[in-house]
């Protein structure tokens, strides 16, 4: 029932309770993520970039945006996180800490995700300052996705499905030996 | 509608303690029933045998006796496993299960929750599984376990496109992914304008039912499509390994799971917890009446075991297929015919 109690008025207690599911959420997130750029094993690393996906689709049931939940589950956690373990197993997997895992240019890739992380921040917290979520905040319908998506942003919608055709045929082309 | 509501009233914790002991129950007493009547009996008087007959009456209590060995047994893991993951991977693919059992209503109220995506969110949930196994082939530490676990990713992916293309139809259909939007839609329905029926999807979605019901086996990872742990080749697959407690929740898994797609299937195609209009209109009630919170629920016990029945006669009766044969399948059979399927549900729904 936690879609009808969104879409209502929510009371003081509930707010907290929500609050301080973000708060584990967020935490799990960045302990895993942390854990992933840290590991010593390729399956623990692609394990924990799991958590952190799994951790985004918790973020969005938690903003009521349903539709982007289910698709970040059934996209990242069950497709494409599948197909990366797949390929890890497949070619290298061995059980416990490998080495030379570290590449040699992982300061200036730190480097960059922090200034990345800087720049977002703060155009974040530019755009946004001190605004709050509204306590009646109701669950994205899906209808009001699809109708989104297929009238106001159709073009770049019909863009991306031919990109992702493109690559599918690119990657049939690459795979084929004769 | 008033007594429940009443219900419903109390604060969110307690109605939090309430929903997941009912889940428990709704995704471990299918399995326990399905397992004792269909895995124990019908297979026994299939092959002419009589199964289990000592513990309890007429053997019914064989599986509390399973649960209590498999408890005893000792806790084995393997000296050059990955500890945590393999410890971690039975988790996962039952917590795939309990979420799955989330969004299946049950009656007009008898619901866990709303959810406006349903469907989407149940099928996005039940790939959730598919980590699982592969972490549980990959912890292992043996080639018969990662094998299983390759083997069953690769199954699992392939038939989750069809499974998913095959419920579109339905969805075209209803107009709506919300499973008790899809249920209203099959009461209200009409064959030809005569509405004592409704329009129960599977008289317009057989096709789909078909597909789904077929790419249910595989995902299920159960005979003819059971490569992942075919015993004479890979001993069990990614379950290989694992013992006591830990095969006791694959094992739980695996039947809790074929009992909540079999409510999913019931849901999309045979119209869930209602019974027909005509059925209503004897008893004197309508499809909002509280009498379907409870009633609601034995429909959906009935229908799951029609469906689970069909499951495993065709889990004992047909041979496995080869490795090839099986992605060849999905890719080049089922998946077309339900594009196909998608193309001409979608023209009927827009020509009339």
């Amino acid at each position: 029932m936690s879609a009808r109690v969104l879409a209502q008025e929510m009371t003081n207690t509930e707010e907290w309770v929500a609050s301080g599911v973000f708060y584990v959420i967020a935490l799990v997130a960045l302990v895993a993520a942390v854990r992933m750029v840290t590991t010593n094993n390729v399956v623990h690393a692609a394990l924990d970039l799991l958590v952190v996906l799994a951790s985004v689709a918790a973020v969005y049931i938690l903003l009521g945006a349903e539709f982007a939940a289910a698709t970040q589950l059934l996209v990242y956690v069950g497709a494409v996180m599948v197909l990366m373990l797949f390929g890890v197993m497949l070619t290298r997997a061995q059980i416990g800490a490998e080495e030379d895992l570290n590449h040699e240019q992982r300061w200036i890739g730190g480097l960059v995700a922090v200034v990345l992380f800087a720049v977002m921040a703060y155009s974040l917290v530019e755009a946004f300052e001190d605004d709050v979520l509204p306590a009646d905040r109701a669950v994205q319908r899906t209808q009001e996705v699809s109708d989104a998506i297929f009238s106001t942003y159709i073009v770049p919608f019909e863009a991306l499905s031919l990109l992702l055709l493109a690559a599918l045929i690119g990657a049939v082309v690459v795979a084929r030996r004769d | 509608m008033t007594a429940l509501q009443l219900a419903t009233n109390i604060p969110w914790w307690g109605s939090t303690g309430i929903k997941v002991g009912l889940g428990l129950a709704v995704v471990l007493a299918p399995a326990g029933l399905t397992v004792y009547l269909y895995l124990f009996k019908m297979v026994s008087f299939m092959q002419s045998r009589l199964g289990p007959m000592e513990a309890g009456p007429y053997g019914s209590m064989q599986l509390l006796a399973e649960v209590g060995k498999s408890l005893q047994k000792e806790d084995i893991i393997p000296a050059k496993a990955d500890r945590n993951v393999f410890a971690m991977a039975p988790y996962i693919v039952l917590m795939s299960t309990f979420l799955m059992a989330v969004v299946i209503p049950f009656g007009p109220n008898a619901l866990f929750t709303d959810l406006d995506t349903g469907v989407f969110f149940a099928l996005a949930v039940s790939s959730i599984s598919v980590i699982g196994i592969l972490m549980a082939g990959w912890a292992s530490a043996s080639k018969y376990s990662l094998l299983g676990g390759l083997r069953a990713a690769g199954q699992l992916i392939a038939y989750e496109l069809p499974m998913v293309l095959a419920v579109v139809g339905v969805v075209i259909q209803a107009g709506t992914l919300n499973l008790q939007q899809i249920v209203y839609a099959q009461i209200d329905g009409e064959i030809f304008g005569f509405g004592g029926l409704g329009l129960p999807f599977i008289l317009t979605q057989i096709v789909g039912f078909g597909i789904f019901m077929i790419a249910v086996q595989a995902e299920l990872t159960q005979v003819p499509f059971d490569m992942p742990i075919a015993e004479s080749e890979l001993v069990s697959g990614y379950m290989t390994e694992y013992s006591g407690f830990r095969f006791l929740m694959f094992f739980i898994g695996e039947f809790a799971t074929a009992a909540i797609f079999a409510f999913l299937a019931s849901v999309l195609f045979l119209g869930g917890w209602a019974v027909p209009p005509f059925v209503m209109d004897i008893l004197g009630i309508d499809a909002t009446s509280n009498w379907f919170n409870v009633l609601g629920p034995l429909v959906m016990a009935s229908k799951m075991l029609l469906l689970t029945f069909v499951i495993y006669w065709v889990r004992f009766t047909f041979p496995r297929l080869r490795e090839d044969q099986l992605q060849k399948f999905a890719w080049k059979v089922l998946i077309p015919i339900s594009l196909v399927n998608i193309a001409i549900t979608g023209t009927l729904k827009v020509a009339f």
